[in-house]
């Protein structure tokens, strides 16, 4: 494939070794244990696919790489950036002293911000801004927070929309576009943030059947590309086709992980294969 | 009907509404919005002694008679030395009565907001305070222009209230016209028509902008 060919070029940096290690994150909501220690390993230009039933808590492990969930204990380690202890963090924003708590709040804000400013998300309802034009969607980040110059940031922003079929769309608000584009859009105001990790939700669970191809297309010119990728799905074929590594949750834990082909062909565990079942074979 | 007393009153009617009673709406709703949205803002704070702060003076303000406001700090204040003019005075009473009643308006407004909106902005790399100017105030607006209209035309016909604390606005004028030509029903029901102009005006300026902010949603 030429570089023209090419949606968008991941960030400079080492393009392989381990990105991203997560050891034993745990998780309540309440008293709604929803991670049970999980671990979770991310290689750089690697797709890894969460899949599992609903309340598995693969969306809340998917949230916990960004910021957006704090687990109550676990490590992160993003690769060149500071090792995350939410245990520590926990314990500290949990001191009795106000000093105590407002350094582990400080804390908290850091680990937050660190681990958010190297990835970027798809959400399953898209989330676009639906007060600003699908241009101002896609430059907003860029321009808002990581000072790019205006035209620097609507050049990628159109080479981008371009690549993903849009070009056309740059000035249309969120509301005018299909749902297919909708989330072609949330992709490109991810990718334009430039980040070294991808996380996905869901992205197709919210959309009408025939408008799921286009995005999963987009999604598989990414991971080859060598983006590196997250993704939690209910797209088994894509996963089989796509993920380099398939980790199935089911009650807070991973009980299964491996290649796409083992996994998919000759699940070990007895729950994966019960799982795989329901989905792939739904009035047996 | 005395047609000349009418003719002759209109004018400087419509200049005390044109210079008394339309700034002091004015001025009390641009103060009273930014005070609104700094009370909403307590209200929704995780901090339960600023959440409360924000509750205690929404209670205090919707509580009170906006009678009653104005004369405590026309009457009041100055029997602990502090002595305001009538203007300023009207336009402290009625922004901190404005703030009262819109930062509960501000306050729906924000909350109407997706979740998901607030966590789009943290995922492109903004902080909250950068998210709730970019993301969620916009929208927040177009929901809560009809409620905040509402308030702004109560504010118009409210602040004749300020002719009892001697504010030379409409009102006033029209008290004065009328005890001088003792023609009280000709003159009040001129004022009112005066009033019900201003209030259809921008009621008509509701609609224009409720067109305008509407323009990036599906219909």
């Amino acid at each position: 494939m030429s570089p023209t060919d090419r949606i968008a070029v991941p960030p400079p940096g080492p393009r392989s070794g381990t990105l991203l290690t997560a050891r034993g994150i745990q998780k309540s909501f309440g008293a709604n244990h929803v991670l049970r220690g999980v671990d979770l390993e991310v290689r750089r230009g690697e797709v890894v696919a969460l899949i599992g039933p609903s309340g598995s808590g693969k969306t809340t492990v998917l949230r916990s790489l960004n910021g957006l969930e704090t687990p109550d204990a676990g490590l992160l380690d993003l690769d060149g950036g500071p090792v995350v202890d939410f245990g520590a963090q926990a314990a500290a924003v949990g001191t009795r002293s106000w000093a105590g708590r407002r350094a582990g709040a400080r804390l908290a804000k850091l680990n937050r911000a660190a681990l958010r400013d190297r990835s970027a998300m798809v959400f399953q309802h898209h989330n676009l801004f639906p007060h600003r034009t699908v241009l101002e969607n896609v430059i907003e980040g860029p321009t808002q927070v990581q000072q790019i110059p205006r035209e620097t940031a609507i050049g990628e922003a159109e080479g981008l929309l371009a690549r993903v079929g849009l070009a056309d769309k740059r000035d249309a608000y969120p509301h005018e576009l299909s749902g297919g584009q909708q989330q072609r859009v949330g992709i490109v105001r991810a990718l334009a943030l430039q980040p070294d990790l991808l996380l996905f939700d869901e992205p197709t669970s919210a959309l009408d059947p025939e408008l799921v191809g286009e995005v999963l297309t987009v999604m598989k010119e990414l991971a080859d590309e060598g983006w590196t990728m997250v993704v939690v799905t209910h797209e088994l074929q894509f996963a089989r086709q796509v993920a380099t590594e398939v980790l199935f949750l089911d009650g807070g834990v991973v009980v299964e992980r491996g290649a796409p082909a083992q996994i998919f062909s000759n699940p070990a565990e007895e729950r994966t294969r019960r799982f795989l079942d329901r989905i792939l074979h739904p009035l047996d | 009907m005395d047609w000349q007393l009418i003719a002759d009153s209109f004018w400087p009617l419509l200049r005390g509404g044109l210079t008394g009673t339309i700034p002091l709406a004015l001025a009390s709703f641009a103060i009273g919005l930014v005070l609104a949205l700094l009370i909403a803002l307590l209200r929704l704070s995780p901090n339960r002694v600023l959440s409360w702060v924000g509750r205690a003076y929404v209670s205090l303000i919707r509580g009170t008679p906006l009678l009653v406001q104005l004369f405590v700090i026309f009457y009041g204040m100055p029997s602990i030395g502090i002595r305001l003019d009538p203007w300023p005075g009207a336009i402290i009473v009625f922004s901190m009565n404005v703030g009262g009643y819109a930062a509960e308006i501000v306050r729906a407004a924000i909350l109407s907001v997706p979740k998901g909106q607030w966590e789009a902005g943290w995922t492109v790399g903004m902080s909250p305070a950068r998210s709730l100017r970019r993301i969620i105030l916009p929208q927040a607006a177009r929901v809560s222009v009809p409620p905040l209209s509402n308030t702004f035309i109560s504010l118009v016909k409210d602040t004749s209230l300020a002719s009892l604390v001697l504010v030379t606005e409409m009102f006033r004028k029209a008290e004065e016209i009328a005890t001088f030509s003792s023609e009280f029903m000709t003159i009040y029901m001129e004022a009112a028509l005066i009033y019900w102009m201003f209030c259809t005006v921008l009621s008509a300026g509701q609609d224009a902008l409720e067109k305008r902010l509407d323009r990036y949603v599906a219909h």
